[in-house]
């Protein structure tokens, strides 16, 4: 919460008197400009809730790590020592951050009153929006090539708790992930349909903050699940566990 | 009065039909309805369960089909439904779609649809929950708590299905009250009419505010939990579950840490205490300054209680787990965290008392359930202090004083506001009083019912008696005398639970038989009693919205005709009625 804001807008003493006649203007009011700005808040404030869920998947990842049976997946012959094929999804990751940050880019400088030149912004918005969706499915895809990997190998989901934690990390974000494809697609759809500019304009936005912060929680995922078993300890040893 | 300048062009989904008026409704108002109701059905079965359970425990064996399986089974479904089902949803669901859009003066929360799934995933947690009565094995009867391993090993009752649709039920309630909660928080935070400013905010919105923040961060420690928990139990991984032997026979899991999943629960369990309270706490400020033609004392030092409550409750979620073993210096800390929480708390209670102190209090339904309401609170605060200390927790946690403990401070006290809240906002939801005799007989019987379930239980758990127990009439240590307050405890139970119907009873026949209440019968300063019709009709407030130019809690104005002065009325307004007052005088 903006606590800079709740000072700013006390006009009324403790027993409520009126002292300021100013507060209408300063008040949000219930206007129709302001729903946009109520999207962007619902969304951090989802952001705000995924935090917390992630943040303690990982106090119970690094609780766990430091019990006896934890075998470690970042050890050498472990699949996570060289994890080239998470690298290669990861790129993919930050390649539809970087298309949807471009739509964002794109759309929001796009000029209404220059024909031409809107309408050329506006085919090349859509198209980063298709090619983000487009690179994360590729990366989704590519989780699901790891896990087959993991199943190959003999690394099953039950087989260390090691193992549990990969699949439930890359699974929990998989799942966000298409979270966030159902709303790619209801926006791309509403393109299709001839959606107005103001309201592309604001999907996008709102599609380009999600995919930037799954992109951050990847790699805050992928640093932890590989690291090595001394980086956990000092971890755990720093959060007193 | 005054309204804004100019009409706003938003669409407000106005309904066509039945169906989107009342079933798919996206308006904030019957969703609150839809959740109440649902609220209320699942806390009667709850009710019933407890009947259920107090009947085991006054005369063992007077219900044949009562076996140690079914009264676990009972418990732990009586303690879910309350905490979750009943008292979460009623009071963010409920009062919290109810009122923050009319208190802030807003047409609608600012997600409609995202609202209205928060309901249908509310419904179907609660199917699914209420589904774990009827599959083999019935519901899970590992205790509220669903500690591991016992939760998800054979021989609990209910550890086949009724665990995993508890896990499921609970994953789904999460993804409700998130759905709800940002709704809430950004309602509040933006949508709020010209002059609303923060710190005019009635303290029901407040405490639903923060309460809200607080879900919002807490519950995903329940859903972590969860999930790892139906990993544990489905596909056979090992986050909590360490290596056992059950039934003779060694399972497949081993090294996972029960204490694990009991730090998750109860990070997410404590902050759950306040989740009710705070909502509770701002309501019952506002019935009482309403209720005693008083400001309400102290207007900002109650609002930082309700922050620096909120925030507290996230560092003591420990001191459910004294005997669970940890570190003794852990131990200090939530200690210390524990008690320090009783000073923003009690700065509340003294509030409420200094609120009352020589006001015009009138007797009414909604006061005595509020004044009802801070005398319940302390006594289970009191001994919340008690247990708050290691040394005294440890010889006490396993027996009935903790049981009358919370029962106390986070069922009945929350209990009480919820019907002096219904009480006092009943006019406004329907348009008719509640019968007031009917309502002060309903007060008694459940006050003075309460405290005869509650107050002999400190002794029963002074005494020794542990909780849980299926049966503890074989067991020499507990005296007759024991046994003998168990069964009058039990005679009360029943009456409170029966005198329910009265209240059951003057909800519906009120809705048709109740006096006309008109906009604003208890003559209250804060905005939702300022509608232009009574319900309020879709959308709230007419073609313009409300400005508001002052707090909501003007009462006992001197020089004004009416005694309060509502949040509407500009100073100029305020002078001009002062002044055509004097002329009449």
């Amino acid at each position: 919460m903006n606590t800079s804001y709740l000072l700013k807008e006390s006009n009324t003493n403790d027993d409520g008197d009126d002292d300021s006649q100013g507060n209408l203007s300063r008040s949000w009011g219930n206007n129709p400009e302001n729903h946009n700005l109520h999207n962007k808040t619902g969304l951090r404030i989802l952001l705000l809730v995924i935090s917390s869920l992630f943040f303690l998947f990982i106090i119970a990842f690094l609780i766990r790590s430091q019990l006896s049976d934890w075998e470690h997946l970042s050890e050498p012959w472990k699949p996570l020592a060289q994890p080239w094929q998470l690298w290669i999804n990861t790129a993919s990751l930050v390649v539809a951050s970087i298309f949807f940050q471009s739509a964002r880019f794109l759309s929001r400088r796009i000029d209404v009153g220059n024909a031409t030149q809107y309408q050329k912004d506006f085919r090349i918005a859509f198209q980063c929006l298709i090619l983000g969706g487009i690179f994360t499915i590729t990366f989704l895809a590519g989780q699901l090539y790891v896990w087959r990997e993991f199943v190959q190998l003999g690394y099953y989901i039950n087989a260390n708790p090691a193992n549990s934690f990969f699949y439930l990390f890359t699974g929990m974000h998989g799942l966000h992930l298409l979270g966030g494809m159902i709303a790619w697609s209801m926006t791309v759809s509403r393109v299709w349909n001839g959606a107005s500019l103001e309201h592309l304009k604001v999907k996008i936005d709102l599609c380009a903050i999600y995919w930037h912060y799954m992109l951050g929680l990847w790699l805050v995922l992928m640093f932890f699940l590989t690291s090595s078993p001394e980086t956990y300890a000092t971890l755990a040893r720093l959060c007193g566990l | 009065m005054s309204y804004a300048e100019e009409t706003e062009d938003i669409a407000l989904h106005e309904p066509k039909g039945f169906y989107s008026k009342y079933v798919w409704s996206q308006d904030h108002k019957v969703i609150a309805i839809q959740y109440s109701l649902t609220a209320i059905v699942a806390g009667l079965v709850a009710l019933v369960l407890s009947g259920l359970m107090r009947m085991q425990i006054g005369f063992p064996g007077s219900l044949e089909f009562m076996d140690a399986n079914t009264y676990y089974q009972a418990m732990t479904m009586h303690g879910m439904i309350m905490v979750i089902y009943l008292l979460t949803a009623l009071f963010l669901g409920g009062f919290g779609n109810y009122l923050i859009p009319l208190m802030v003066g807003a047409r609608d929360m600012v997600f409609p649809f995202v609202n209205m799934l928060s309901f249908w995933f509310y419904l179907l947690s609660v199917i699914i929950l209420f589904a774990s009565f009827f599959v083999p094995g019935g519901p899970t009867g590992a205790g509220w708590t669903l500690y591991p391993p016992q939760a998800i090993t054979a021989g609990t009752p209910g550890a086949e299905w009724g665990i995993v649709l508890m896990l499921v039920s609970l994953a789904v309630f999460i993804v409700a009250a998130t759905m709800g909660g940002l709704n809430y928080v950004t309602t509040i935070l933006q949508a709020r009419t010209y002059g609303m400013s923060l710190f005019r905010m009635p303290l029901s919105v407040w405490g639903i505010f923060m309460a809200t923040i607080l879900a919002l961060l807490a519950f995903p420690a329940l859903f972590v939990s969860a999930v790892m928990m139906l990993f544990d139990r489905l596909l056979g991984t090992s986050f909590f579950m360490p290596e056992m032997i059950s039934m003779g026979q060694q399972l497949d899991h081993k090294g996972g840490s029960p204490i694990l999943f009991q730090h998750l629960f109860w990070f997410f369990g404590h902050p759950e205490v306040y989740i009710v309270a705070l909502p509770a706490f701002g309501l019952v400020s506002d019935i009482l300054s309403v209720h005693s033609r008083k400001k309400i004392f102290g207007y900002k030092m109650m609002v930082w209680a309700i922050i620096a409550i909120g925030v507290l409750s996230f560092i003591v979620w420990a001191h459910h787990m004294y005997v669970s073993g940890m570190n003794p210096y852990f131990g200090f800390f939530f200690a210390t965290t524990t008690l320090i929480i009783a000073v923003p708390t009690a700065i509340k209670v003294y509030n409420w008392v200094l609120t009352l102190w020589k006001g015009d209090i009138h007797l009414t339904v909604p006061l005595l359930f509020a004044v009802a309401f801070i005398f319940t609170f302390l006594a289970g605060g009191l001994t919340g202090l008690f247990l708050g200390n290691v040394v005294v927790d440890v010889p006490l946690s396993d027996t009935y004083f903790v049981v009358a403990h919370f029962h106390m401070v986070m069922g009945v006290a929350p209990i009480l506001v919820v019907f002096g809240a219904i009480y006092h906002w009943y006019p406004k939801i329907t348009g008719r009083m509640l019968n007031d005799t009917i309502g002060k007989l309903h007060f008694w019987i459940t006050f003075l019912g309460t405290y005869a379930i509650y107050f002999p239980m400190h002794y029963l758990g002074i005494l020794g008696m542990p909780r849980r127990y299926y049966d503890s009439s074989e067991y020499e240590f507990i005296p007759q005398s024991a046994h003998d307050l168990n069964a009058f405890i039990t005679i009360a139970a029943i009456i409170v639970g029966v005198a329910q119907i009265l209240f059951l009873y003057n909800l519906f026949h009120s809705y048709f038989k109740g006096k006309k209440s008109g906009n604003n019968p208890w003559k209250a300063a804060s905005l939702e009693w300022m509608t232009t019709e009574t319900p309020p009709i879709h959308g709230n407030w007419g073609e313009k919205l409300p400005v508001v130019h002052r707090w909501p809690y003007d009462y006992s104005v001197p020089g004004v005709k009416e005694d309060f002065v509502d949040q509407t009325v500009s100073e100029t307004q305020l002078q001009a009625m002062i002044e055509s007052q004097k002329v009449k005088s």
